[in-house]
């Protein structure tokens, strides 16, 4: 039932506070979430805190293992507009 | 943060986001209220004049943030970069106290603290009011101020007027929703995400309301702004006048600031800044409508030292666990420093009062001359008083013939650090031609024979005739010397496409 930190993870402590059963920690390198503690929030709030506040794509994964924030969720940009985003943005 | 941006961000940006942002002119300040112009005299991001004079510091201590701006990366971690929401040590409150401390101890100028970030210091609402808890009591002459995203500042109100904490800046980039989904693309809100146009809203709802509780309850709220070009550029203006109307009390304009290399998202997908040109002329549109401020220098979030100064690394934790420091013996130190650059800055009124007469002559002559823009080499003290090649930044200054009025900053790559002849010097002068665009004189203590040559070379000259004079009158007299050997007549078409190109 646990969430993960991984290492693409910039280590902006905005997640580590808002952990409801205080399962997050600082490793060495980024930060990290105790298997054993996380809940996933469930019983305290509809979303999970950490996954609802970090602000990089890819750097949580869910309790299956894929990105809780995938490609483009955090952007608003899918990655197959991408490149029309970007012309248009240049065009600024 | 308020920051900004947080890779950028406060200080030099934003991430600290705002703090750093500052004040108006003299002349802009001289309507106000007795009681508000005591706040802000020697407070150097508000006031444009006191800037020369006192120092600021910011303390890293609030790393969460709560929203994600566009022109922010998060990562605040990078000592080899200056703008908003970049530390290169994210601090305790307990090692914020103990750094405010020795920097005040050792920089007597020093008259305020900001906490601006690198995240939002109210996201860490317990570090920031714990670090300016401490400090009210140890070092009670010390102002102190925050920099916010805005987004929970109505909770936050109470506590900081508990605190005195008598000056407050908001990032405040939009009062259009559709506008606000181009610049932050989700906001967290009752523990939730909340994405696009509806978190731009709350945002947006969140700020206006806290600055109008703020200015109810009689604090100094400055707003910053980054100008977005294509995003935000022709929206500021309105900007302008409903934060003017809610009782803000200035508003800094900042240029965006978005390379690649920064990470950002903004920086990545190729967004540009704008121009200095066009950073000048929305400045002087909302000048109408407020005070401006145009010497904030996008300050990073552990900032120390005199407006563009950075004197960081003398104060890392690791020395300052080493300093020993008489608390009482620094504080009175300070009083007797301030009075004596209160005693300096009347004298130097006295002397540039004088100027206005000089100017006001050139135009009862009826010549009809056109403003000027030129660049001063400071640091600090209001006189011109720096080598061309130490100056990291320019002042820029426009003189006309009824006054002269600071326009802003423009940063500029270190030249020379010392030695007469360094490596890539060239290509660095090119960089600050480039830099001082519009400008048609620089105005510093001393230069070296072949910058002189590359300056007039490109249209600017260069002036080494009023070192230690200071700046206003100086650049009256340049402007005179203009006026009378015929350079600031009006130029005919064909010269001002010339030059447009
Ligand atoms: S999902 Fe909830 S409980 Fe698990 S680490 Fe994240 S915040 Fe903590
Ligand atoms: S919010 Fe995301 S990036 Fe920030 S510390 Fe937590 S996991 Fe790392
Ligand atoms: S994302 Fe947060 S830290 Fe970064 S600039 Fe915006 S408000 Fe400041």
């Amino acid at each position: 039932m646990s969430y993960q930190i991984i290492e693409s993870c910039v280590t902006c402590h905005a997640c580590e506070p808002l952990c409801p059963a205080r399962a997050i920690y600082r490793a060495d390198r980024h930060f990290s979430i105790d298997a054993n503690k996380c809940t996933g929030c469930d019983g305290d709030y509809a979303d999970p805190q950490c996954v609802s506040i970090c602000p990089i794509e890819g750097a949580i994964l869910d309790p299956s293992g894929v990105a809780a924030n995938p490609p483009g969720s955090l952007t608003g940009i899918a990655p197959e507009r991408l490149p029309a985003a970007m012309a248009e943005i240049q065009a600024r | 943060m308020a920051l900004q941006l947080i890779g950028q961000a406060t200080d030099d940006g934003a991430a600290g986001c705002t703090v750093s942002g500052c004040g108006g002119s003299s002349a802009q300040l001289s309507h106000l209220s007795a009681q508000i112009r005591e706040k802000v005299h020697n407070h150097p991001c508000y006031s444009e004049d006191a800037h020369h004079h006192y120092a600021r510091m910011h303390v890293a201590v609030a790393p969460a943030c709560n929203i994600q701006c566009h022109y922010c990366n998060r990562k605040y971690d990078c000592a080899n970069e200056s703008r908003p929401g970049v530390v290169s040590e994210l601090l305790t409150p307990d090692q914020a106290v103990r750094k405010v401390l020795a920097v005040a101890a050792a920089i007597p100028q020093m008259s305020v603290l900001g906490i601006a970030g690198p995240g939002d210091p109210l996201a860490n609402p317990e570090r920031t009011f714990e670090t300016f808890r401490r400090l009210s009591e140890k070092a009670p002459d010390i102002k102190l101020c925050v920099s916010t995203n805005g987004l929970t500042l109505p909770d936050h109100v109470e506590a900081l007027c508990r605190l005195n904490i008598d000056h407050v800046t908001i990032t405040i980039n939009c009062v259009d929703a559709d506008i606000g989904a181009m610049i932050y693309p989700w906001v967290f809100w009752n523990n939730r995400r909340v994405k696009g146009r509806k978190g731009a809203a709350i945002l947006i709802e969140q700020q206006q309301r806290g600055l109008a509780m703020l200015s109810a309850r009689g604090v100094l709220v400055k707003v910053n702004s980054v100008m977005i070009p294509g995003v935000n550029d022709q929206h500021l203006e309105e900007v302008s006048r409903v934060v003017k109307a809610k009782g803000a009390f200035l508003h800094n304009v900042m240029p965006l600031i978005a390379e690649a290399e920064h990470g950002t998202f903004y920086g990545v997908m190729g967004q540009r800044g704008p121009t200095h040109t066009e950073l000048q002329r929305l400045q002087d549109r909302c000048a109408g409508d407020m005070n401006m401020m145009r010497h904030c220098r996008q300050c990073r979030a552990d900032a120390v030292g005199m407006l563009g100064e950075e004197r960081g690394d003398e104060f890392c934790m690791e020395k300052v666990e080493q300093m020993e420091i008489d608390y009482t013996a620094a504080m009175q130190q300070r009083a007797e420093y301030h009075a004596a650059i209160e005693a300096n800055r009347e004298a130097q009124k006295h002397h540039s009062g004088e100027r206005f007469v000089a100017v006001s002559a050139i135009k009862r002559s009826q010549r009809e001359t056109r403003p000027v823009l030129m660049a001063v080499a400071s640091s600090g003290g209001g006189v011109i008083n720096q080598h061309f090649g130490h100056a990291r930044a320019f002042l820029v200054y426009e003189a006309s013939p009824t006054d002269v009025r600071f326009i802003g900053h423009r940063k500029v790559d270190l030249y020379c650090s010392g030695g007469e002849h360094c490596g890539d010097a060239e290509s660095t002068l090119a960089r600050i031609i480039r830099a001082l665009d519009g400008c048609e004189a620089v105005l510093c203590s001393r230069i070296g024979y072949e910058p002189w040559e590359q300056l007039e070379a490109a249209g600017i000259q260069p002036n080494g005739e009023h070192a230690m004079e200071p700046i206003e009158s100086a650049v009256a007299a340049v402007y005179d010397e203009m006026v009378k050997n015929g350079l600031a007549e009006h130029r005919t078409p064909s010269e001002r496409l010339r030059i447009g190109a």
